[in-house]
């Protein structure tokens, strides 16, 4: 089979942790266009689920930083935070080691990636599955790619990562879905969290939705930090949904900052057939 | 500096019980696997946030390690203002990098 779903949102561990603090009606519009997204999901009947994260020193740190990482568990945990600090309870979350062998078999040719057969699912996945999969019911397969730690992959080869999985998920006969995890613009966990830069959060997703690569990789990691906070770095799990997607386009269904959440809000869907 | 080792340990805190544990049974024993200067070790043991954040630990890490030893949200952003305002600017890590918005 190949892909059936592919989108992205917002991961931020505001959106739950500290849910009662944001505006009401903001909030709880962001929360029916996460649960549009839950049903469209499940309308496509995935077999298993790939959620494209940003590494946060959950389970990588720089002793041994993979640039790209695939879980290979039979199943994960999490969140590894503190329940109550992230508003999420602790919880098993199935996984499907076979699919996540075959799938990184053939991503290997193009990409290097590396794989876990542990993980502890940090708020970059637990906060998309809060509201995608509440049941956690279904098989999830994580990937982290180093969005926070320098030297990180570049932007067109986070592309390719997005290409060669597209191309992997071809090769099974499995439905897969895949959802894209990460912040744009935003200073996340530091003195300027609450800052958003809605024009380049705009002017990003802009490009996303029309799903052109070359306008999608022309940021400078420069650019990206002056303009967009170290958290813009997190561009490259949207841009791997690109590469996923390509010569799909996508249609935007939420996009708001929440300053409490610390991150415009996004929901979005790419077309794929 | 050994930036590295302080968000070492903070890493390993925020995802391992065992070490959780140490911390509060063992801290002195801990803390001598990690190479630390002096003002890295009291910045630890005093949960001085604002420092930490200053010497260049990550938010991704620090934001948890707050938690852990009970501040409260806008307590940990106020904490790495303050930081910021006796100790001057990020001297580390990623954050030295990004201009000073709170300026």
């Amino acid at each position: 089979m190949s892909l059936v779903f592919a989108g992205v949102c917002s991961h931020a561990p505001g959106i739950t942790g500290r849910a009662e603090r944001a505006d009401p009606e903001l909030r709880d519009a962001f929360y029916a266009r996460l649960d549009e997204m839950r049903e469209r999901l499940e309308a496509s009947r995935p077999d298993a689920l790939i959620v494209i994260a940003a590494v946060h020193f959950a389970n990588f740190f720089m002793n041994n930083m993979p640039a790209y990482c695939v879980g290979m568990g039979a199943s994960y945990y999490g969140p590894i935070e503190d329940e109550e600090w992230l508003g999420i309870e602790r919880t098993e979350v199935p996984g499907n080691a076979d699919l996540s062998r075959r799938l990184i078999e053939s991503i290997l040719p193009s990409i290097d990636v590396a794989y876990a057969e542990e993980w502890q699912f940090d708020h970059g996945i637990m906060v998309p599955l809060h509201f995608l999969t509440p049941r956690y019911d279904l098989p999830v397969i994580p990937v982290n790619v180093n969005c926070q730690g320098p030297p990180l992959t570049p932007l067109e080869r986070a592309y390719e990562f997005g290409r060669a999985l597209r191309h992997a998920c071809d090769a099974v006969p499995e439905r897969i879905a895949i959802v894209g995890t990460g912040g744009i613009s935003h200073w996340p966990a530091t003195p300027d969290s609450g800052t958003i830069n809605e024009s380049w959060d705009r002017d990003f997703l802009h490009r996303f939705l029309r799903n052109r690569r070359e306008e999608l990789v022309a940021y400078s990691d420069e650019e990206t930090l002056r303009d967009a906070g170290q958290g813009g770095f997190e561009i490259r799990t949207f841009i791997a949904v690109a590469g996923a997607t390509e010569g799909a386009t996508g249609e935007l269904m939420f996009y708001a900052p929440i300053p409490i959440f610390a991150v415009g809000c996004t929901v979005a869907t790419m077309a794929v057939d | 500096m050994s930036l590295y080792y302080v968000q070492k340990l903070m890493y390993q805190l925020n995802r391992d019980e065992h070490v959780r544990t140490r911390f509060g049974d063992d801290r002195d024993s801990l803390l001598r696997e990690y190479q630390l200067t002096d003002e890295e070790r009291s910045a630890i043991v005093d949960g001085d946030i604002g420092l930490l954040y200053v010497m260049g630990v990550n938010g991704q890490i620090l934001m948890h390690y707050a938690a852990m030893i009970g501040q409260e949200w806008d307590e940990y952003i106020e904490a790495m203002r303050e930081g910021v305002r006796r100790h001057g600017p990020v001297r580390a890590g990623l954050y030295s990098m990004l201009r000073d918005r709170t300026a």
